[in-house]
């Protein structure tokens, strides 16, 4: 692997970074473009986040989604683990609690699919630092 | 000097930078009650966990008490020792610590010499609130090893017997275990001591506050073999007992009571009151005949043989090696202590000499030390299960026995020790400390070696209480590279160096205790007080002098035995009775994971 | 398949259910019905918005429209104007308290919003165990300009000026830590991550670690820069396996990447990291007991002075630093000191992590900014009590800490107003409590606690916290008296006065909380035997009321241990000597003739 060795080098390999992302995000197909983020620390992968996520790619192939599933940290949602974001393109993301197997099967087809919000969205309420 | 100006209890002070609150204090003649605290000065020993809580004083703009122990005076600092706050404090504190102790002080073996009941009469404790049936109190397995009683029920967690046996003595037996409430100090998995590393050099009894730990106490059995019609009791001396006994009397420290100590003996009722220094001079014989065998072998062009030889009359010491360096057990010389030889002589050719079955005599020993309890047991020095030494008892114990029998020590007139193993020479009373034991073999090798007598008879550059010493000694254009080493921690130091080869040494010595006997862990307790080790080392020197002979070999009585029994040293009979061999006995740790 | 044009979310939190939230949702649905509307237009509840003081709150997506304070008869005219006309109900709008103007897109209201998360900014957004997405958020930005600046006075200062303190719980200046470290000279130095979070209840540093662990590496090399150390230490406890192996994916990423190794940045400066595990005892977070702990001694704590920035791991200068505060510090460097120091109150800058648990309906971790109230955290984060009752207490600091009650509500949280009130920062586990619980057993809870961590070295914390624990457990038991009660008070404040380390100074903070709020449910314990709260068993007396009784024999026929007598169709009889007060005969009494007295 390459090394990061200056500033600038950090710089270029953000920029880099930043625009596959924004590639990722700004593309035209709907189905090609959903990022899914499954909040996997302790507590969610004790709550069944695992089996979650797998369900959640189970139905993505089945439903012919192309989705980008990845683990993330705690959203902090204890109360409702295991929690799921999901972002389809151009919207903002939802955050969904308690996302059973089951119901990781309906997001991706209920949701993703069919644009039904399903009951369980915890509404985002912090201030995010970013720019 | 940095000094540094601060007021304690309204009195203005000057103290160098550095002193501690509790130093400070004592200065101005202010006693703050300390119990964990303890400093042994000269030896380079300081306990200071600042874990009791006992100390504690009000230092103005601080938010809590603080640890007088601990806490080093700084400048304008406003102390108060004896506030309210402070009184109150100390006093729960002890409460607490009285309320998780067993109160059988009528039973105990410090009881008189406690330091916890010592502060419990200064603070006036009558009743605790902390007692009753809801409060639980510490329950452990007393515990019986063949030198010390463990019994962690009265332990106060001041960890000065970690201290000691980790710091000082590098053993690492004991430590403190488990956590909380039931926090002890014990040995690793709180196995039994007879499984650890212990040496058995008695330097945690020594410095225990409570009755926590204490000595095995054979002053019952030394009384009913007195008793006994049909026992004859013998009775060995060691020589460091003859300077520390005057002080459980009251007399000053480095009293000499050697002629007091035999009448006292007498008085309790031996048959016959003999002397370890008889047996130190024999053993001078052995070692130094076999440190000269081995040098003469090496200088012959023999590089094969073990060297340096190491002194082997400290049982703890015997026992360190054998536990932490077993793989170099071929360097120490195979003679026995005086205490063994001693027993192995009195029960062949004494016994002989009186007529009496070995079964029917028993041997007993007064000593400075707790590892020669442990020492007398060894199977090596029994004789179909029959002890040589049948006990030892400490410094300690043959006050406590002189005390019940009612003799007024300090008024008793000087006896003398009985024949034939009760003649001895200067060169074994210096057994009794740090640097004793090789010179007294100097003496001897040199006039055996040179066949000349000793230009000079005092090797002052052997002696000191500094932790590892070396001396290169003339005999007569050969030079003799001689090591000292007292403390276990210092010890280890020489070993390790002979280990790495970085060491050119012909001989060396070693004593576990620091200071060697005079500083045993059976001697009356210091209490931190260096000065006494100090008067009791010159009182050894002392007694070196009052001795009209002062060469093992010149002993006639020892004379007397070659010529009657042993043949000569190193010959076959002394190899029999006279010599010993080591164990590996690394220790390994069996763990009971069902328990 | 269903294309929703529109999305009504509703607020199905507490506060807005308890103000007909599910009425309004109704007449949503039906009205939506009526008009045909229904495939078009979808009705959801969500969670709780956290804003319940303006509930009931209706959001419209996707035009992220934000209704306030909607009553069940708004339905018709939101559907009408909004969904059909595109009109947004201006009078429902929120409006801005400053300037009284709506605003319609709740983007634009990041204000109403509680929660900050400056430490918890990566995680749940990023993964963790890939370095591309956390150098794609700026990630190890700030250290390469610390590097590139290379003044490592100049970094110690902006810390110093953007206020942060400690986050493990005491709250010194992080700032003047480093500086003093910094100052002593030596061959080597050691920065130490205190990864040992041991408060019951507490997670923030295990979420952390386990959601951006970079954060921690980038922000321990640029601790290390400024101190002088070329290796960190994190000393992180076994029982958080998962926060390991991220860690330790982390560590070797930064690796590959040339972060963490010889020349980073390609400057001179060279810093690497190594795990250090603990076995999870609490007294090793303070901080001269975990040093001793990694050097593989008994994790005891030493009197300080000397403290570690003098003598630390191996007897050299360490500096040792809580996860959460490491995670703070990239981004005070990449947004500036002042930008941090404008979040907060006068003396505790930027944000805190909260473990809010309890009797409170959105268990969860939290980030508030300093001075952020206790009300707004239990009511408008927190989503208000469980089961709809009273508030009693809260208790910050864990076993350190004390319990605030109802007059502290309103008091802004920070370091000093805390401590002011009896508890303490603490590391920030919040456990809220209601009606039921009792008090002396929640002072029990917490002393039972640290007299199983107490390390046992010094008297009042090994012997001290027994003693209390045990008083406390005979007050519980009905069998205290008032004398116990003086000797509480007195015990707690000696061994507040003489205990060696921050564990036992503090451990009595529950006793003597609990005391000062709560006096008369002590008293009654003593001098009544009765737990106000209902909640010591051995207080509790089952009874049966013989007007309500019918005999049915339910209960009878349950009790475990044949305690209750009686001939059926006749009023039956708990024997006292018997019941092992389990509550199976409230349980099935129908007739509601069983209480509890």
């Amino acid at each position: 692997m390459e090394k990061i060795k200056s500033l600038a080098d950090l710089k270029k390999k953000r920029e880099e970074l930043q625009s596959k992302i924004e590639l990722r995000e700004g593309g035209e197909n709907v189905e090609n473009l959903v990022q899914i983020k499954v909040a996997m620390a302790t507590c969610g992968i004790a709550s069944g986040a695992k089996q979650t996520m797998e369900a959640i790619i189970e139905e993505c192939n089945n439903q012919n989604v192309k989705a980008v599933v990845t683990q993330t940290g705690c959203m902090g949602y204890c109360y409702a683990e295991p929690t799921v974001e999901v972002k389809k393109p151009g919207q903002d993301p939802i955050v969904y609690g308690h996302v059973d197997t089951k119901k990781g099967k309906e997001l991706v087809s209920k949701y993703v699919v069919q644009g039904e919000i399903l009951e369980g969205v915890i509404p985002v309420n912090y201030e995010k630092i970013d720019k | 000097m940095d000094t540094i100006k601060l007021t304690i209890d309204n009195r203005e002070i000057e103290v160098p930078k550095g002193t501690t609150i509790l130093n400070a204090a004592k200065q101005m003649g202010i006693s703050i009650p300390t119990l964990c605290h303890f400093e042994f000065k000269g030896m380079d020993v300081h306990n200071r966990p600042g874990g009791c809580r006992l100390c504690v004083v009000e230092v103005a703009g601080r938010r809590n008490l603080a640890p007088a122990c601990v806490t080093e005076c700084m400048p304008d600092m406003v102390v108060r020792t004896n506030s309210m706050r402070v009184i109150n404090a100390r006093r729960t504190v002890l409460e607490l610590m009285l309320s998780d102790h067993p109160n059988d002080c009528l039973q105990c073996a410090k009881s008189g010499k406690c330091e916890l009941q010592a502060l419990a009469i200064r603070f006036g404790i009558r009743s605790n609130p902390f007692v009753g049936p809801d409060h639980a109190q510490s329950s452990y397995q007393i515990e019986v090893s063949p030198s010390i009683i463990r019994d962690m029920n009265k332990c106060v967690m001041c960890r000065r017997c970690e201290m000691m046996c980790n710091e000082m003595q590098t053993v690492g037996a004991l430590s403190a275990i488990e956590r909380g409430f039931p926090a002890v100090v014990s040995t690793a998995f709180n196995q039994h001591l007879d499984h650890s590393p212990c040496t058995f050099c008695g330097q945690c009894v020594a410095v225990c506050p409570v009755g926590a730990l204490t000595e095995v106490d054979n002053t019952a059995k030394v009384i009913r073999a007195i008793v006994d019609p049909s026992k004859k009791t013998v009775v060995q001396v060691a020589p460091a007992v003859r300077v520390a006994l005057g002080e459980e009397f009251g007399m000053k420290p480095g009293s000499i009571v050697t002629g007091k100590l035999t009448a006292a003996l007498k008085a309790l009722g031996f048959d016959y009151v003999f002397d370890t220094d008889w047996s130190a001079d024999l053993t001078i014989m052995e070692e130094g005949t076999e440190l000269i065998g081995r040098l003469t072998k090496y200088l012959g062009g023999d590089k094969s043989v073990p060297l340096p030889i190491l002194t082997s009359c400290c049982p703890a010491w015997v026992n360190f090696f054998e536990h932490q360096f077993p793989e170099m057990r071929d360097l120490p010389s195979t003679a026995k202590s005086p205490q063994q030889m001693f027993g192995a002589i009195a029960k062949s050719y004494f016994a002989e000499k009186i007529n009496c079955k070995r079964e029917d005599m028993v041997c007993v020993s007064v000593m400075p030390c707790l590892a020669k309890k442990y020492e007398c047991g060894r199977d090596e020095f029994k004789v179909n299960g029959n002890p040589d030494v049948d006990f030892s008892i400490t410094t300690r114990e043959l006050a406590a026995l002189i005390k019940q029998a009612n003799i007024d020590f300090t008024k008793l007139p000087d006896e003398e020790f009985d024949s034939p193993l009760g003649e001895s020479t200067g060169a074994a009373v210096i057994f009794g400390t740090t640097g004793g034991v090789i010179e007294a073999a100097v003496r001897t090798a040199y006039e055996v070696i040179t066949k000349k007598p000793l230009p000079k008879i005092d090797f002052e550059e052997l002696r000191g209480l500094e932790g590892v010493r070396s001396a290169t000694i003339d005999v007569d254009g050969l030079p003799l590279n001689i090591g000292i080493a007292h403390g276990l921690k210092n010890a280890r130091k020489l070993l390790e160096d002979i280990k790495a080869g970085k060491c050119n040494f012909h001989a060396i010595e070693i004593m576990a205790c620091p200071g060697g006997c005079i500083d045993g862990g059976g001697q009356p307790l210091h209490h931190g007080n260096g000065d006494i080790i100090k008067a009791r080392w010159e009182a050894i020197y002392q007694a070196d002098k009052n001795m009209p002979i002062r060469k093992s070999h010149e002993n006639p009585s020892i004379q007397t035995i070659y010529k009657e029994y042993l043949g000569e040293p190193c010959g076959h009979k002394s190899h029999e009775l006279l010599h010993t061999h080591y164990f590996d006995r690394q220790t390994t740790v069996e763990v009971d994971l069902n328990k | 398949m269903a294309s929703y044009k529109y999305h009504i979310l509703l607020c199905g939190g507490t506060g807005c259910t308890a103000s007909e939230s599910p009425k309004i949702r109704e007449n949503f649905q039906q009205i939506l019905a009526e008009k045909g509307l229904d495939d078009d237009v979808q009705v959801v509840t969500t969670g709780c918005f956290g804003f319940c003081e303006k509930g009931p709150i209706v959001k419209i997506l996707p035009d992220n429209t934000f209704y306030t304070q909607v009553t069940p008869e708004d339905c018709l005219e939101i559907v009408n104007e909004h969904i059909i006309k595109g009109r947004k109900v201006q009078r429902l709008l929120y409006e801005n308290p400053e300037d009284k103007k709506h605003i319609s897109d709740s983007k634009h209201m990041g204000f109403y919003k509680k929660q900050m998360r400056i430490a918890l900014r990566n995680c749940g957004f990023i993964d963790p165990e890939n370095i591309d997405e956390y150098i794609a958020r700026d990630g190890y930005k700030a250290l390469a300009s610390v590097l590139e600046q290379h003044d490592p006075a100049a970094t110690i200062d902006i810390i110093k000026k953007s206020g942060l303190r400690g986050r493990g719980g005491a709250g010194f200046p992080t700032g003047l830590k480093w500086e003093l470290c910094a100052k002593n000279a030596a061959d080597q130095k050691y920065i130490i991550c205190n990864a040992d979070e041991g408060d019951p209840g507490a997670f923030m540093d295990r979420s952390i670690l386990e959601g951006d662990p970079h954060s921690i590496i980038e922000a321990m090399a640029i601790g290390g820069f400024c101190i002088g150390a070329t290796i960190g230490l994190v000393y992180i406890r076994a029982e958080y396996p998962l926060a390991i192996h991220r860690l330790q994916v982390a560590i070797d990423q930064a690796r590959e990447y040339g972060l963490l190794g010889k020349n980073i940045f390609g400057t001179d400066f060279d810093f690497d990291i190594i795990l250090r595990y603990g076995a999870g005892a609490f007294v090793c977070g303070e901080e001269t007991a975990l040093i001793h702990s990694m050097e593989g001694q008994r994790g005891e704590p030493t009197f300080k002075p000397p403290f570690p920035a003098v003598s630390g791991y191996m007897k050299k200068p360490s500096n040792v630093n809580n996860v959460e505060t490491f995670a703070n510090i990239p981004v005070i460097i990449n947004k500036g000191w002042e930008w941090f120091s404008s979040i907060g109150t006068e003396k505790s800058k930027g944000t805190k992590v909260f473990a809010l648990a309890g009797q409170i309906n959105n268990v969860g971790l939290i980030e508030v900014p300093m001075g952020i109230t206790l009300r707004e955290v239990i009511y408008e984060i927190g989503g208000g009590i469980k089961g709809g009752k009273k508030f009693k207490a809260v208790q910050t600091g864990g076993p350190s800490g004390g319990c605030l009650t109802e007059k502290f509500l309103d008091t802004p949280i920070d370091y000093d107003n805390l401590v002011a009130a009896g508890s303490m920062m603490g590391s920030g586990g919040m456990i809220v409590m209601d009606e039921s619980s009792c008090m002396v057993s929640v002072a029990k809870f917490y002393l039972d606690f640290t007299v199983e961590e107490s390390c046992g070295k010094c008297t009042p914390c090994r012997i001290g916290n027994k003693r209390l624990y045990e008083i406390l457990d005979r007050i519980t038991k009905g069998n205290g008296t008032m004398e116990d009660l003086a000797l509480l008070k007195n015990l707690s404040t000696v061994i507040k006065d003489t205990a060696l380390c921050g564990l036992g100074q503090t451990s009595p903070n529950p006793v003597l909380s609990t005391i000062d709020n709560f006096w008369d449910e002590y008293v009654a314990h003593v001098t009544e035997k009765k737990c106000p709260a209902g909640q010591c068993k051995a207080l509790k007396q089952y009874v049966i009321d013989a007007e309500k009784c019918k005999g049915c024999t339910a209960c009878a026929r349950n009790c475990p241990v044949g305690a209750i007598k009686g001939t059926v169709k006749m009023p039956h009889e708990i024997n006292q000597e018997l019941c092992i007060k389990c509550g199976t005969c409230i349980e099935k009494c129908k007739f509601g003739a069983i209480s509890i007295i």
